[in-house]
């Protein structure tokens, strides 16, 4: 198949970029898009042309590094499917395809599809684990997590800290990342000693961020690969309200 | 030089402990003095970070992704070997370390591997404590499901995302250090020189991959935890950065390279579907615990899967291995499958796979039970191919897979360069010639959590009075010339054949004759070619851009110069090997039924290579003596 593809370039975080044309041909229906985009840049390259900066790394979904936004949808067209898990079956033949960067106010573009996600890390690291160091924990089983508990623990911690949930914001919220890791500690008994605290100290460092807030629009469950519920950023409002009344309390 | 591997005295058991005991320590007040390098955040990388921050020393994480949360650990699916028993089939650590010790074909160290079955059962109480979300019983307590090579299950997970909760796990712990200041984070950033002053590692050159900024690093140690080099061959199931630039750097620096041809197959990954492919993608071993590996008995079948009667299929796993059966280890399973495939009997399009088939576990347990196990699987083996497996069988092929090779080190996990240490799977230690499913989670975060800041400490207690290192040594000046010189070297050549070009051509050598199977017609064969092809590199590739901003296409120019030189070190270790053991099947060592044949009179050693100074002279071979004394090595037989 052949394709029209009209991807945003931009030399560096302070140049200005814009869009721009390019043809393919020979586009092979199995191919994956970083596989047709590694396809345009061998031409590019062979015409001593700059390729395109773009972020893959496992190209099986689940290191969370590449993601573009493909015809105006993070990750493209593919419910719950990362860039890298979609194929150029789900395009036709002569078909223009715009690709964009993850655009936030929190995620500056890096270079041409790149952009910088560190704020991701730095709500992390304000608050997302449990203060256990290494030698201090107890044997496994003596403490029970109920199979459903640890399913559900599961099924926010499957979060791969794309950003596809904060590019598809209109708001350009990382509610939904945030939230997917406090409700994960605060299911756990190993995380709810600290539940009161994460809470208030990650949201505090997401609004330090330049992240938008939350208006339930709920456009982020529906682009992200894991499927995320909206419900995590509930619970995630549910713990804040909790920590600021007992905080409030203490006072 | 003398290899000495420094393995405690004393039975088995006590060994580890014995080392602890009288291991030397650093005051809490001397610890923020020393300085630690750490290069790569997958999990033996960041869990050491996190804890030797955790015990106050100062350190330096390293990663190339722009998240140490991407890391290659990641992507391991199937789940982590740990010998607690809990279910009661007979498991222990000793059972663990038979297993593991038999699966690496007896070509592993008895101490090492003891310590790994030994640590195992901590690292489960660690990652629970930090959250990890492991699959458990409806009464609350921990799982587990049985893997490749092992009659026990011992194997934790989380549904098929082991390595992605792991690493999650140790990330945090690593982040939590970064929010104290006891770890400095250096994203992005990749390892292009080992500093070495008199004779000990004292720092790195590192790319700034953002601004192409060249930096220098200096630490009283530094620690390799940069994983596996299998995307050597291209197509593998390793993520597209993946790389053995690091070690390769340090091993031109002095550390002896071990093994480097120990390459593990895996034997579920997609088969290839085209020129253009990138990458193939692995399916999870634990899949082999409830499907059946097949092909058609006839050789000129045209029918689907389904329209094949159970009569005319050759379950050729369950044929030739009846005790293990679909859970063969990996090197047996994946030349079983190579062995039908060239006969003819492979299945697909391109005739390159093996068919995997659930019908009969969905039959036995139901759709929905298969979902809960492996759900996450077949949703994505349904996106890549198009094809819902709860209906058809699924169709699996051999991919590169896991460097069981690596830098050398001894018992302390130091190379010989004092004060590098190399930890997980950049190092060789303690997989053999073979790795058992599950238990690459495990080596890479044992080494990290449980080993490395006990031995790091041993030697950073000498370290107290040197003082800073600084960056102003010649040494560093030497080092950042070199590097910004090779960068330059490779900009100017301006040839017309993409970087791609050659890595793919470089891949398909080693695949065809340093893969699956190797003899030495075809290994001095691709000697030579990979001599010619590096000529051709210099002379034609066209690295565009330059130096000094972002440039993907320098950083892959740099990872592939140095990926002819390790395979073509891959190819004289395959070659000077005349025997066959794990992965490594040279086609002259085989029995009468085509099973590998091992020979222990002759080559019970590791090959430690010393660089010999130059990319045109032959690798130095030095030799590690292997013992046995508490397991004599057996045949390795799975029927």
């Amino acid at each position: 198949m052949k394709l029209n593809l009209k991807v945003w370039r931009q030399k560096d975080r302070f140049s200005e970029g814009k869009m721009v044309d390019y043809s393919l041909d020979n586009v092979n229906t199995h191919m994956s898009f970083l596989e047709m985009l590694d396809t345009l840049n061998d031409q590019l390259i062979r015409n001593n042309e700059e390729p395109i900066e773009f972020d893959h790394d496992c190209r099986e979904g689940i290191c969370g590094q590449c993601g573009v936004v493909i015809n105006g949808i993070a990750h493209g067209p593919l419910k719950n499917t990362t860039t890298c898990q979609l194929h150029m079956r789900e395009f036709k033949d002569n078909e223009t395809i715009l690709i964009e960067p993850f655009r936030a106010l929190g995620f500056p573009i890096k270079k041409d599809l790149k952009v910088d996600r560190s704020a991701f890390d730095r709500i992390i690291s304000s608050g997302g684990f449990v203060s256990v160091n290494t030698g201090q924990a107890p044997e496994a089983n003596s403490i029970p997590v109920s199979h459903d508990i640890a399913e559900a623990a599961f099924d926010s911690a499957a979060c791969i800290g794309c950003g596809a949930c904060v590019a598809t914001c209109k708001n350009g919220s990382a509610a939904l990342f945030t939230a997917a890791k406090i409700t994960q500690m605060a299911l756990l008994p190993q995380g709810k000693e600290e539940r009161s605290h994460r809470v208030l100290n990650m949201i505090a460092q997401m609004d330090k961020e330049e992240f938008g807030h939350c208006s339930n629009t709920e456009a982020c469950e529906v682009e992200c690969p894991q499927g995320i519920s909206v419900l995590n950023i509930a619970r995630m409002n549910y713990e804040y309200n909790r920590a600021s009344f007992l905080r409030s309390k203490k006072r | 030089m003398k290899l000495d591997p420094k393995i405690p005295n004393g039975p088995l058991e006590e060994k580890w402990s014995n080392y602890k005991k009288t291991a030397k320590l650093v005051n809490p007040a001397n610890r923020k003095k020393l300085d630690i390098i750490v290069v790569g955040t997958g999990l033996a990388g960041a869990s050491l970070a996190a804890s030797m921050g955790e015990m106050g020393y100062n350190v330096k994480s390293f990663c190339f992704q722009d998240t140490p949360r991407r890391a290659h650990s990641v992507a391991a699916q199937g789940g982590v070997n740990a010998a607690k028993n809990y279910k009661n089939d007979g498991d222990s650590i000793y059972r663990m370390f038979v297993d593991t010790l038999k699966g690496g074909d007896f070509r592993a160290r008895e101490a090492n591997v003891y310590r790994l079955a030994e640590c195992s059962v901590n690292l489960i109480d660690q990652a629970v404590a930090q959250g990890v979300p492991f699959g458990r019983e409806y009464g609350g307590y921990l799982n587990n499901r049985s893997f490749g090579g092992v009659q026990v299950s011992r194997t934790f997970y989380a549904r098929g995302q082991t390595g992605q909760q792991l690493l999650l796990g140790t990330y945090q712990a690593l982040m939590r250090q970064v929010s104290k200041g006891t770890v400095s984070l250096y994203s992005s950033h990749e390892m292009l020189d080992l500093v070495v002053i008199d004779g000990k590692a004292r720092g790195i050159i590192a790319r700034n991959l953002e601004t192409g900024e060249i930096e220098r690093h200096d630490a009283h140690a530094v620690v390799l935890a940069t994983g596996g080099f299998g995307k050597i061959y291209y197509l593998s199931t390793l993520a597209m950065g993946c790389n053995g630039s690091a070690i390769w750097r340090a091993h031109k620096k002095g550390a002896y390279f071990a093994s480097p041809s120990w390459t593990q197959i895996h034997p579920t990954s997609l088969p290839q579907s085209g020129d253009y492919q990138s990458k193939l993608t692995l399916m999870s071993e634990s899949l082999r615990n409830d499907g059946r590996i097949w092909v058609p008995k006839n050789l000129e079948e045209t029918r689907l899967a389904n329209d094949i009667p159970e009569e005319e299929r050759d379950y050729y796993l369950e044929r030739r291995y009846p005790a293990f059966g679909n859970l063969a280890p990996r090197d047996i399973s994946s030349r079983a499958a190579k062995e039908r495939i060239d006969a003819g009997y492979g299945v697909g399009a391109l005739k390159n796979a093996v068919y995997l088939d659930f019908s009969k576990a969905i039959k036995e347990q139901g759709q929905a039970k298969i979902a809960e196990k492996y759900g996450n699987l077949f949703n994505m083996y349904e996106k890549i191919t198009g094809i819902n497996a709860y209906k058809e069988p699924m169709m699996i092929s051999p991919a590169a897979h896991f460097s069981m090779g690596g830098l050398w080190v001894d018992y302390e996990l130091m190379t010989t360069i004092p004060g590098l240490f190399a930890l997980g799977e950049a190092n060789f230690a303690d997989h053999g010639a073979n790795r058992l499913g599950a238990n690459s989670l495990l080596q890479a975060s044992v080494d990290g959590y449980f080993i490395a800041p006990y031995t790091i400490a041993n030697y950073l207690a000498d370290q107290i009075k040197v003082g800073k290192i600084g960056v102003n040594h010649p040494e560093f000046d030497k080092s950042e010339r070199d590097v910004k010189e090779k960068l330059n070297e490779l900009l100017k050549i301006k040839g017309t054949k993409t970087v791609d070009y050659f890595h793919k051509k470089l891949g398909k050598l080693l695949y065809d004759y340093c893969g699956l199977a190797r003899n030495k017609r075809g290994l001095e064969y691709a000697i030579d070619e990979i001599r010619k092809l590096k000529a051709e590199f210099y002379r034609d590739v066209n690295v565009t851009g330059d130096a000094g901003t972002m440039n993907s296409e320098l950083e892959k120019a740099g990872r592939v110069a140095d990926y002819f030189e390790i395979g073509s070190l891959m190819c004289y270790d395959a070659l000077t090997r005349e025997e066959s053991c794990g992965a490594h099947f040279r086609e002259e060592y085989q029995t009468e039924d085509g099973e590998a044949k091992r020979n222990d009179a002759d080559f019970q050693f590791i090959s430690a290579w010393e660089w010999p100074g130059g990319a045109d002279k032959v690798p130095v071979l030095n030799k590690e003596d292997l013992t046995f004394e508490f397991v004599q090595p057996t045949i390795r037989s799975y029927k």
